[in-house]
C-alpha cells in the first residue's frame, strides 16, 4: 500500500515534468531529436583531420577520445603521485612527512575550477615564454606558450603499437616464466631487471626491423616543428586534475596504510625486510585491497571531472557539446547525449573496478 | 634536540638526501609565496575591487543586512557550539586553551584581519567590534544557560528556537529584500552552497531511506536516480539545467541562473548524501531496530527516533565533508550559468581599464583561492573536532 502511494506520487510528479516538458516543446518549436548529430558540424578542431564537412557525429567521437586522452593520463599520474605523497605522510622523516602534508591539504581545499584557471591563465599563458624565447631544455624539449613539443617517432601510430604489444607481451611472457623458475627452484630472480631487458631488447629489434626515427623539436618562427606538441589547454587540464586527484588519493592511501594491521609491519621488520620491501611486498598490497573502492571512486571523479576542460578551452566532450550549440544545433538533445555518454563510462568504469574488486577481496574460508 | 634531528631528519644517508631535497623545496616554495605576498604581490586591485570581490554589486545601503546576517549568525554559534566546559582534572591551563584557540580560529582571525587590512574603512572596524561583542555575548548566554536553574530547565526546543530566532529574522530580511542579480562575489558562493545544503537535506535522507527499503519498487527508483546522478559530472548538469530546465516547469516560472544553479546542485549532492547516509545506516547494528521493535515502536519512529540520529551522527565527517566539495564546486556555476560568483569576478576585474593586460591575474586568483581554502580548510578540521567530540566509532 505505502509502495503504491510512493510510486504514484513519483509517477506523477515525473507525469507533471514531462507534461511542461511537452507543452514548453510545442510551444517553442525547437527540436529535440538527435538528427542534428548529421549536420555538417562547421567548425574543426585543431590537430585533427575533423574538418567543416565532417558530421557533428565525428567531432563528438573527437570529443570522446579527447576526454579518455586526459582521463587516462591522468588517473595513471594521480594514482602514482597519490600513492607517493601517502606513504610520504607517514614517512619517519619529518621533512618529508611536512611537505607530503602540506601539499594534501592546500590542494584538496582548493576548487578544482581555481586550480584549472590558474594552471591556464597563469601558469601556462603568462608564466610560459612566447614561442620567439622558448625554453629548449637538453635541445629535447620546446616549452612555449603554444604548448609543450616532445621528441617523437616518425612512422605510422599502428606499427608503433604493434612494437610496444610485442614489448609488453614478451615482457609480461619473460616475468611470469622467472616467477615460475623461482617458484620451482627458490632461487631469487631479479624479475624487473630481466623483463626491462627484454622489453628494451625488443623495442630496439622492432625499431631496427620497421625503421623507426625519433624526430628532435625545434623552434621555427611561428611555432615549433617537429616531434609531438601537447596542446597548452591539455597541459593545464591534465596537471590540475592530477594535482587534485593525487591530493585525494594520498588521503585515501594513508588512510589504508594505517588501517593495515600493526602486526603485519612488524613481522615484516622481525624477518628483516628492507623498509622498500617491506612496503612493497607487505604493507602496499594489504592497503590497496582496503583503498580500492575508494580509488575507483577517485577516478571516475577524474574523469567526470575533466568536463572541467570546458573551461578551458580544451576540446573535450563538453566543450564540443558547447561548440555544436553555439553553431546551432539543439541544446537539449546534445548536452543530454554528452551526458549519457559520460553516464556510459561511469557505469562501464564502475563495473570494471567492481570486477577488480571482487577479484582482491579477501577470500574467507 | 641532537637525537631529535637524527631520528627525524638523519637516519641514514639515504634519509638525509631526502631531508635536503625535501627542505630545499620547502625553502624556495616558502620563499617565493612569502617574496609574492610582501614585495612582489601588487595588492591594489584587490584594494580596489573588495566589495565587488566579497558582495557582487549588493546595494551599498543594504549591506547593513549582511552584517547583521553575520553578527547574529556568530551569536548564535558561539552560544549552542561556544565554550563547552570539561571537568575537573581534565580542565586544560590557560595556556593549553588559548594554544586551541589559536589553533581553531587563528587563521579565521587572519583572514578577517586581511580583509579589514585591505578594507579599511571605519565601517568595517565596528562590524569587527560588533562580531566581537556577539561572539562574547553568545558565550555568556551559553554560561547563563549552564548556571541559571530557570533557563536550564527550558525545553531544548525552545531554547534553541529563540537562539536561532535572530539569524533566521535576518536571513530572511536580507533575503527578501535582495534583488538576485545585483548579488555575487564570494556571497553568492556562500548563499548558493547554504541554499543547496539546506535543500539537499531532506532529499538526501529520503534517498538513503528508500535504498534501504523493503519495497522493491521504492528501491529500484531511488538507486536509479542515485546511481544516474552519481555518474553525471555536475558541470554538464549545470550547463544542460541552463539550457533545459525551463522546459521542465510550466512557462509561467521564469528560473533565473540561481534559482538553475540551486536546483543542480540539491538534486546533485542529494544522491551523494543519500550514499553517505545509507553508509551510516548499514553501521548501525541490527540490535537497534529489533529493540525498537521489541519496545513496540512503529517502524517510522524507529527510523527517526532510533536508527536514524546514530546514522546520522557517525557519518558527520563525511557530510561535511561532501558540503564541503559542494561549497567548492558553487565556482562551477559561474563557468556554466554566468553567475557573477568569486572565480569568475575574480577573472572580470584584471580585465578592469586600469589592470588590463598586465598580469594580474595571480594576486587576485591568489585571494580568492584564500578565501576558499581557508573556508574549506576550517570546516574540515572542524569536522575532525566534532568527531571526537562525539566519539564516533569509540561508542
Amino acid at each position: 500500500m505505502l509502495q503504491f502511494f510512493i510510486l504514484l506520487s513519483v509517477a506523477s510528479v515525473l507525469y507533471w515534468l514531462w507534461n511542461n516538458y511537452r507543452l514548453n516543446v510545442a510551444q517553442s518549436k525547437i527540436p529535440t531529436n538527435f538528427q542534428f548529430l548529421d549536420n555538417p558540424s562547421s567548425f574543426s578542431l585543431p590537430g585533427n583531420a575533423l574538418d567543416q564537412s565532417a558530421p557533428v557525429r565525428r567531432a563528438f567521437v573527437q570529443g570522446l577520445l579527447n576526454t579518455l586522452r586526459v582521463s587516462i593520463a591522468g588517473i595513471l599520474l594521480a594514482l602514482l603521485i597519490g600513492t607517493l605523497v601517502g606513504i610520504g605522510r607517514l614517512s619517519k622523516n619529518f621533512a618529508v612527512r611536512t611537505v607530503s602534508g602540506t601539499y594534501v591539504e592546500i590542494l584538496r581545499n582548493l576548487p578544482l575550477l581555481l586550480l584549472l584557471t590558474f594552471m591556464n591563465l597563469a601558469v601556462v599563458l603568462k608564466l610560459f615564454p612566447r614561442i620567439e624565447s622558448a625554453w629548449v631544455p637538453l635541445e629535447l624539449f620546446v616549452i612555449s606558450n603554444r604548448g609543450i613539443a616532445i621528441p617523437w617517432f616518425v612512422g605510422s601510430g599502428t606499427t608503433l603499437l604493434i612494437i610496444l604489444g610485442c614489448c609488453i607481451a614478451a615482457m609480461i611472457l619473460v616475468s611470469s616464466c622467472c616467477k615460475v623458475y623461482s617458484n620451482r627452484t627458490g632461487k631469487k630472480v631479479r624479475t624487473i631487471l630481466i623483463s626491462g631487458a627484454v622489453f628494451i631488447v625488443v623495442m630496439v629489434a622492432g625499431w631496427s626491423l620497421f625503421g623507426f626515427n625519433l624526430t628532435l623539436p625545434v623552434v621555427n618562427e611561428r611555432g615549433s616543428l617537429g616531434g609531438i606538441r601537447i596542446d597548452p589547454s591539455y597541459f593545464a587540464l591534465l596537471v590540475s586534475l592530477v594535482l587534485y586527484t593525487s591530493s585525494h588519493v594520498a588521503e585515501i592511501v594513508r588512510g589504508s596504510i594505517l588501517a593495515v594491521p600493526k602486526g603485519q609491519g612488524e613481522a615484516a621488520d622481525a624477518i628483516a625486510l628492507e623498509p622498500i620491501k617491506k612496503m612493497q611486498l607487505v604493507i602496499l598490497p594489504q592497503a590497496f585491497r582496503v583503498a580500492m573502492p575508494a580509488l575507483g571512486n577517485q577516478s571516475l571523479n577524474l574523469i567526470k571531472n575533466s568536463s572541467l576542460g570546458a573551461a578551458i578551452s580544451y576540446f573535450e566532450l563538453t566543450q564540443i557539446a558547447q561548440i555544436t550549440v553555439g553553431n546551432g544545433s539543439p541544446a537539449v538533445p546534445a548536452f543530454t547525449l554528452t551526458l549519457i555518454v559520460y553516464l556510459a563510462i561511469s557505469l562501464m568504469s564502475s563495473l570494471i573496478i567492481n570486477i577488480v574488486n571482487r577479484r582482491l577481496a579477501l577470500v574467507e574460508r | 634536540m641532537r637525537t631529535w634531528l637524527r631520528r627525524n631528519l638523519f637516519r641514514t644517508w639515504w634519509d638525509a638526501l631526502l631531508t635536503i631535497v625535501f627542505s630545499g623545496v620547502a625553502l624556495w616554495a616558502m620563499w617565493s609565496v612569502f617574496r609574492f605576498v610582501v614585495f612582489t604581490g601588487r595588492w591594489e586591485i584587490i584594494d580596489v575591487n573588495l566589495t565587488l570581490l566579497l558582495v557582487g554589486r549588493f546595494p551599498k545601503d543594504s549591506l547593513w543586512l549582511l552584517y547583521g546576517v553575520v553578527t547574529a549568525t556568530a551569536f548564535w554559534g558561539a552560544a549552542v557550539l561556544g565554550g563547552g566546559e570539561v571537568a575537573g582534572a581534565l580542565a586544560p591551563s590557560r595556556a593549553e586553551r588559548l594554544m586551541l584557540a589559536v589553533r581553531r580560529f587563528g587563521l579565521l582571525v587572519a583572514v578577517g584581519f586581511v580583509l579589514v587590512a585591505l578594507a579599511g574603512v571605519q565601517e568595517s572596524i565596528w562590524f569587527v567590534v560588533a562580531i566581537v561583542a556577539a561572539l562574547a555575548l553568545g558565550r555568556q548566554v551559553k554560561k547563563w544557560r549552564r548556571k541559571i536553574t530557570a533557563l536550564r530547565q527550558l525545553p531544548a526546543v525552545i531554547w534553541h528556537g529563540v537562539l536561532a530566532l535572530a539569524p533566521v529574522v535576518m536571513m530572511v530580511l536580507t533575503i527578501r529584500s535582495a534583488d538576485m542579480r545585483l548579488w555575487g562575489g564570494f556571497l553568492i558562493n556562500f548563499y548558493l552552497a547554504f541554499l543547496s545544503i539546506l535543500l539537499c537535506f531532506p532529499l538526501g535522507i529520503l534517498l538513503a531511506l528508500g535504498r534501504r527499503s523493503s519495497l522493491p519498487m521504492v528501491r529500484l527508483v531511488c538507486a536509479i536516480y542515485i546511481e544516474a546522478v552519481r555518474g553525471a559530472p555536475l558541470f554538464v548538469l549545470l550547463l544542460l539545467s541552463g539550457v533545459a530546465l525551463n522546459f521542465f516547469l510550466p512557462p509561467q516560472i521564469d528560473p533565473g541562473p540561481v534559482f538553475r544553479s540551486v536546483t543542480v546542485f540539491t538534486l546533485f549532492t542529494a544522491a551523494y548524501l543519500a550514499e553517505i547516509v545509507r553508509g551510516g545506516l548499514q553501521s548501525i547494528p541490527k540490535g537497534q531496530t529489533e529493540a525498537g521493535r521489541a519496545l513496540g515502536l512503529p517502524t517510522l519512529k524507529i527510523i527517526f527516533l532510533v536508527t536514524l540520529p546514530q546514522a546520522l551522527r557517525n557519518v558527520i565527517p563525511a557530510q561535511i565533508g561532501q558540503f564541503i566539495s559542494l561549497f567548492k564546486d558553487t565556482t562551477l556555476a559561474g563557468a556554466a550559468l554566468s553567475i557573477v560568483e568569486m572565480l569568475k569576478i575574480s577573472q572580470a576585474i584584471t580585465k578592469q581599464d586600469a589592470f588590463l593586460g598586465r598580469g594580474y591575474i595571480y594576486e587576485v586568483l591568489a585571494f580568492a583561492g584564500l578565501l576558499f581554502w581557508v573556508g574549506s580548510f576550517v570546516m574540515s578540521k572542524e569536522s575532525q573536532r566534532v568527531e571526537k567530540k562525539l566519539g564516533v566509532g569509540q561508542r
